[in-house]
């Protein structure tokens, strides 16, 4: 206390100094428009800045939330797509829906589930993802996985809280898919050596293939259709057969995946009980 | 006593030239704007009291803006100048010396050089600090230099007038003062 007397005397001039600046600032501000504008800019400028700065602290801490929150979202958004649904009586004319036949309407087929990534691995041969998702969430074996960027891979085991994805990145992956330009299917397999690298086999050479095409899942597949699985990296031609062999970047990185969304066929029991029986006959 | 009274004249004679001669004159050019009044706290005698000249000075440009409608404006110059006159006058001066016995800052006390260069000093810090807190920035750096400059040579002009106008006895300082 002593201290700061001894100092107040010191620097008492500057002191009163200063103290008479700020009383003629004030002044200024008080009664001129120009003057208090230019302050209050001042003033909005820099608690402007010290906002900025903390709002990024904020929204930093909030990241994690918020990923939660725009994987919801994703989700929500993917399941109005027009992709997830079907027509299944054929005809969309606004007559009939008028009348209240629903059967015109579009029914729901692909449900969205977002799941998060607990376990990854590219590394190896077999590739499995682990989600913090299970049974008791809606999670059945063969559904596929959708990333944000593209297809992921297919369930294949699941507990009550969790689940194992075997990885597009597998030995044993076959997915159907067809080439976005004409439809053209064939099959995408892993030859185990690059995680960012497929291979697409059995697209006939009567189809027309240009580097960069497009390919994605083809309506045969677990996943639901149109779902990008990468670009056709190089062609290469076989003489021997009929089949083109392609080698696809995947659009997904594998190595940073966070979200997921699982994708849930509300027709898939029904479909496989009937692909089954059918087995069943021609035994 | 009547040193005081002497100084609140000299004060309202001062503030009254400012406002109802220099502030009416029509204006010369956009460069150029005729000051005196702060030539009042120029004169103030050594002995004053820093904070007791600081309140002076800030009382003199208060009054000026309350004239000319713009409080603050001419008070915070002001302010500044009274802060930095001792300094600048305990460099001019020798301490100890005969002349310390002057009453107040002229040509016979300090000398011609010194008294030249201590009111060309305040002058052009005066007028720079006024320009900047009038405009708030810089701006335009020539137009900016070019108004200080042009209004520190009016002032000092003004100044010289003044000094040959009214010959200012120098007064030694007595034990009765």
């Amino acid at each position: 206390m002593k201290n700061i007397f001894i100092f107040i005397r010191i620097y008492f001039n500057f002191i009163s100094f200063v103290a008479l600046q700020i009383c003629c600032v004030l002044i200024l501000n008080k009664y001129s428009k120009t003057h208090e504008v230019y302050f209050a800019g001042i003033t909005n400028e820099v608690v402007g800045k010290i906002n900025k700065k903390y709002d990024n602290v904020y929204s930093y801490l909030n990241l994690q939330t918020i990923n939660r929150q725009l994987a919801e979202e994703n989700a929500r958004l993917r399941d109005s797509l027009k992709d997830s649904k079907i027509y299944v009586s054929g005809k969309t004319d606004s007559i009939a829906l008028l009348k209240g036949d629903s059967s015109s309407l579009p029914q729901r087929k692909y449900a969205y589930l977002y799941c998060r990534v607990v376990g990854n691995n590219v590394s190896s041969q077999v590739n499995l993802l682990t989600l913090e998702r299970g049974r008791l969430q809606g999670i059945y074996n063969g559904m596929g996985v959708v990333g944000p960027q593209g297809i992921v891979g297919e369930v294949v085991e699941v507990s009550d809280n969790y689940c194992r994805v075997k990885s597009l990145l597998h030995r044993k992956t076959s997915v159907s898919a067809m080439l976005k330009r004409d439809k053209n299917s064939g099959t995408i397999e892993w030859d185990g050596t690059s995680p960012s690298y497929v291979i697409l086999k059995n697209i006939p050479k009567s189809a027309k293939i240009y580097k960069g095409d497009s390919v994605v899942t083809s309506y045969y597949s677990n996943y639901p259709p149109n779902v990008l699985i990468g670009t056709i990296e190089s062609i290469r031609k076989d003489n021997s057969s009929n089949f083109f062999t392609l080698k696809i970047k995947t659009s997904t990185n594998f190595f940073n995946l966070e979200y997921v969304y699982a994708t849930k066929n509300l027709r898939y029991n029904e479909q496989h009980s009937l692909e089954d029986l059918k087995l069943k006959l021609n035994d | 006593m009547t040193n005081i009274v002497k100084y609140i004249f000299r004060f309202i004679l001062f503030i009254l030239v400012q406002e109802f001669i220099l502030d009416k004159v029509p204006p010369i050019h956009q460069y150029v704007v005729p000051y005196l009044y702060f030539l009042f706290i120029l004169w103030l005698p050594f002995s004053i009291n820093r904070f007791g000249l600081m309140i002076v000075a800030f009382i003199t440009g208060l009054a000026v803006d309350y004239f000319s409608g713009t409080p603050g404006l001419h008070a915070a110059p002001c302010v500044l100048i009274a802060y930095l006159r001792p300094f600048v006058l305990n460099l001019l001066i020798p301490q100890e010396t005969t002349e310390q016995s002057y009453v107040e800052p002229s040509i016979q006390s300090m000398g011609l050089g010194a008294y030249a260069f201590y009111i060309i000093l305040f002058t052009f810090m005066h007028h720079t600090y006024l320009v900047f807190i009038e405009w708030l920035q810089f701006g335009n750096l020539r137009f900016f230099f070019g108004k200080v400059v042009a209004t520190t040579l009016l002032s000092i002009l003004l100044i010289f007038t003044t000094e040959l106008l009214f010959f200012r006895k120098a007064k030694y300082r007595t034990n009765a003062a």
